[in-house]
């Protein structure tokens, strides 16, 4: 039993300066972390708003104005441009110069203060699908409002002094993410992203480069255990998985503000787990791949359907059933729920208990099934 | 006795897929002596040395190392051999002592012995002064002296080398040919696989492989008097030609070329003259013509011949 851990420590020290001496591995190790968080965080999660509207007002009176400036006054247009004609907002969106337009016909105000209905034009640029559809539901939105507001504005003018109100008063609050801040998505599906792709490339790195170099061989004919072995390439790697999960999680909550509400312990615990099959599967592909380069396209062979399919970037809740059904096939897929759960809710081990076990189940059939396979291996 | 022996080799055979790489392989070594398995590349020497040292499982036979079944006592054999690969398998972004540190860790030599084998090693490797040295940044020559220190770091009974001195200049080589001989000297036995045939003199016992056969098992000099015939070294005008009128003659048994000698092996001293003719028939002029003793290479080239002329009776029966 000594023995084997003093030859454990001997594999762990001898990891450690490799993982020190190489700066490709050391800029992956601190790096990429950073790197995705910011990435995350400034292009990808921005939240979007200041959409660059053109208006071209042919009625120029009050109502036409009031418009205007609900629109302008919420955060989600800018106006920059004035036009004087459908043709003109057309141009403007054609050159990219604007992604949304809004014609005011000349009878606007006349409709709206003579009890009508008037017609107001949108045009939206639909390249960018996201940008479309807040650009849509913003102007819906706001219309809708506004007419309800002139609405009740008629009602009160022509009946009988009493005070009108609406019949259903819809009163959104929103939980666990009350700013509606794409980041607090964000970071949770970090977590998972550092766990995942770090733990996995990294373990398969550190094996089949010692298969490439023949070291491999010649540690088989070493006393070594094939465990003893297994377990010295994968604890370093284990320490540096945690360290970034905690350096993610800090400047989640310095730099971004999004704070961990509930059990620390209960999110390091439940992530050893999900790090057991992340390692598991990077054990799986050093099996199966001979150069660092075959590694290397197994993993992102693995990675990208995770990516996608676990819903890390887009909501799963919005795919075509196929594909949401296959993200139950992959771990990550648990862990986030798990993650977020914990980070935005202060969910609890019950609570969680359904996202946990098949994970669970996962993490540990993947690991010890490469594990016993890597020992044939040897 | 098995105590005696070193290695016990018996009908040792590892198939890949249909390739069979090494085929019913059977020797036995005394210790104390250097074994050189000795043959060309894909003979199956590094599948076979690879077997004796557990790296590969056999398909089936069996052998022993210094009396340890290497299949059922993997543990027994590992503490008691070195093995250094033609990769000479260092980790490069170690400096010379964390390698030498590393694999004495591993098997688990204690502090005090380390201190003192340590030295004796880098003393013998000439690695002196060299210790912090990143590995990447040492020559061939100065990598392979350290590889093998790192095999020896136990002060194993017993050394496997595969092509021990695979892109090392031929001074390095024959330096390097000397430090087993040093090891030898203090009872260590070796088995070497290599394709350099001058290595191969530096070897008590050769076994020559070819197609995945043991093809012959001897010492050197008894090998050069088996070999049957006489060999002749031709000196003479337009060698290339000559080669090619003298390999159709059915009364020749081979022609080589040796940069530009050739070698030839007839029959017996009577053929001289029948050699002569034949090439003065062909309008090509001796400089000088000789009886010479076989090196390895000239019974190594025999051997095969022999075995390709089996291979072809055999295809046509």
């Amino acid at each position: 039993m000594r023995q084997s851990f003093h030859r454990i420590m001997t594999i762990v020290r001898k990891e450690w300066i490799h993982i020190i001496r190489d700066p490709r591995t050391l800029s992956l190790v601190i790096i990429m972390p950073v790197m995705m968080l910011f990435l995350l965080g400034y292009a990808v999660a921005n939240d979007v708003k200041d959409i660059p509207l053109v208006v071209a007002d042919l009625s120029h009176t009050d109502a036409s104005r009031t418009l205007i400036d609900k629109l302008t006054g919420s955060d989600f247009f800018l106006y920059t441009h004035a036009a004087q004609s459908e043709d003109e907002i057309l141009k403007m969106l054609d050159e990219g110069m604007v992604k949304a337009g809004l014609l005011i016909p000349d009878n606007y105000g006349r409709e709206i203060s003579t009890g009508g209905s008037a017609t107001i034009q949108f045009y939206i640029d639909g390249t960018d699908p996201t940008i479309a559809q807040t650009a849509q539901l913003a102007a819906e939105t706001i219309s809708q409002s506004l007419s309800q507001e002139i609405l009740i504005q008629r009602l009160e003018r022509s009946g009988t002094g009493m005070q009108i109100s609406l019949p259903v008063d819809a009163r959104l609050r929103y939980l666990y993410n009350p700013d509606m801040k794409r980041m607090n998505f964000m970071i949770p599906g970090l977590v998972a992203i550092i766990l995942q792709i770090q733990a996995l490339l990294l373990t398969a790195f550190a094996i089949v480069r010692e298969r490439e170099q023949g070291t491999l061989e010649q540690l088989i004919v070493t006393p070594i255990k094939s465990w003893e072995l297994m377990l010295g390439k994968i604890l370093p790697f284990v320490i540096v998985a945690f360290i970034n999960v905690i350096m993610t999680v800090a400047v989640g909550a310095v730099w971004f503000g999004v704070k961990v509400v509930g059990s620390y312990a209960l999110l390091a615990g439940l992530s050893l787990i999900f790090l057991l099959g992340s390692l598991g599967l990077g054990v799986f592909i050093s099996n199966i791949s001979k150069t660092q380069m075959q590694a290397m396209y197994m993993a992102s062979f693995i990675m990208i359907p995770a990516f996608i399919l676990a819903g890390l970037l887009f909501p799963r809740e919005n795919m075509p059933g196929l594909a949401y059904y296959a993200g139950y096939l992959l771990p990550v897929t648990y862990f986030l729920e798990i993650v977020r759960g914990i980070i935005l809710k202060g969910a609890d081990f019950v609570i969680l208990w359904k996202w946990i076990w098949p994970m669970a189940l996962f993490s540990i059939v993947v690991f010890f099934a490469s594990v016993l396979m890597f020992h044939k291996r040897l | 006795m098995s105590s005696e022996k070193s290695v016990q080799v018996s009908e040792l055979t590892r198939k890949f897929g249909n390739f069979v790489a090494v085929d019913h392989v059977s020797f036995d070594i005394p210790k104390g002596e250097i074994f050189g398995l000795l043959g060309p590349n894909g003979a199956g020497k590094t599948t076979t040395i690879r077997m004796l040292c557990g790296i590969l499982k056999p398909t089936s036979g069996e052998a022993r190392i210094l009396g340890y079944d290497v299949a059922k006592k993997p543990e027994e054999v590992k503490k008691r051999i070195g093995y250094m690969s033609q990769k000479f398998s260092l980790y490069n972004d170690l400096t010379v002592a964390e390698n030498l540190d590393f694999y004495a860790n591993l098997y688990g030599i204690s502090q005090e012995t380390m201190k003192t084998r340590k030295v004796e090693l880098i003393e013998m490797a000439g690695l002196r002064g060299h210790e912090k040295q990143i590995t990447k940044d040492l020559s061939g020559a100065w990598r392979q002296r350290l590889a093998l220190a790192c095999a020896i770091i136990h002060d194993p009974p017993m050394l496997f080398l595969d092509e021990p001195t695979a892109g090392v200049d031929p001074v390095s080589r024959h330096d390097f040919w000397e430090l087993i001989y040093t090891l030898a000297g203090k009872g260590v036995s070796v088995i070497a696989t290599t394709h350099y045939m001058d290595e191969a003199e530096f070897c008590n016992i050769i076994g020559m492989m070819y197609r995945s056969r043991l093809i012959a098992l001897n010492d050197p000099d008894s090998l050069k008097e088996k070999m049957k015939g006489v060999l002749y070294e031709i000196d003479c005008a337009e060698p290339a030609l000559a080669e090619q009128i003298l390999k159709i003659r059915d009364n020749i048994q081979d022609v080589a070329a040796h940069g530009i000698l050739l070698h030839v092996l007839v029959k017996d001293e009577n053929d001289k003259t029948m050699l002569e003719n034949v090439l003065q028939e062909n309008g090509i002029n001796i400089t000088r013509i000789e009886r010479v003793l076989p090196s390895l290479e000239d019974v190594f080239v025999s051997l095969v011949n022999q075995e390709n002329r089996m291979h072809v009776r055999a295809g046509i029966d």
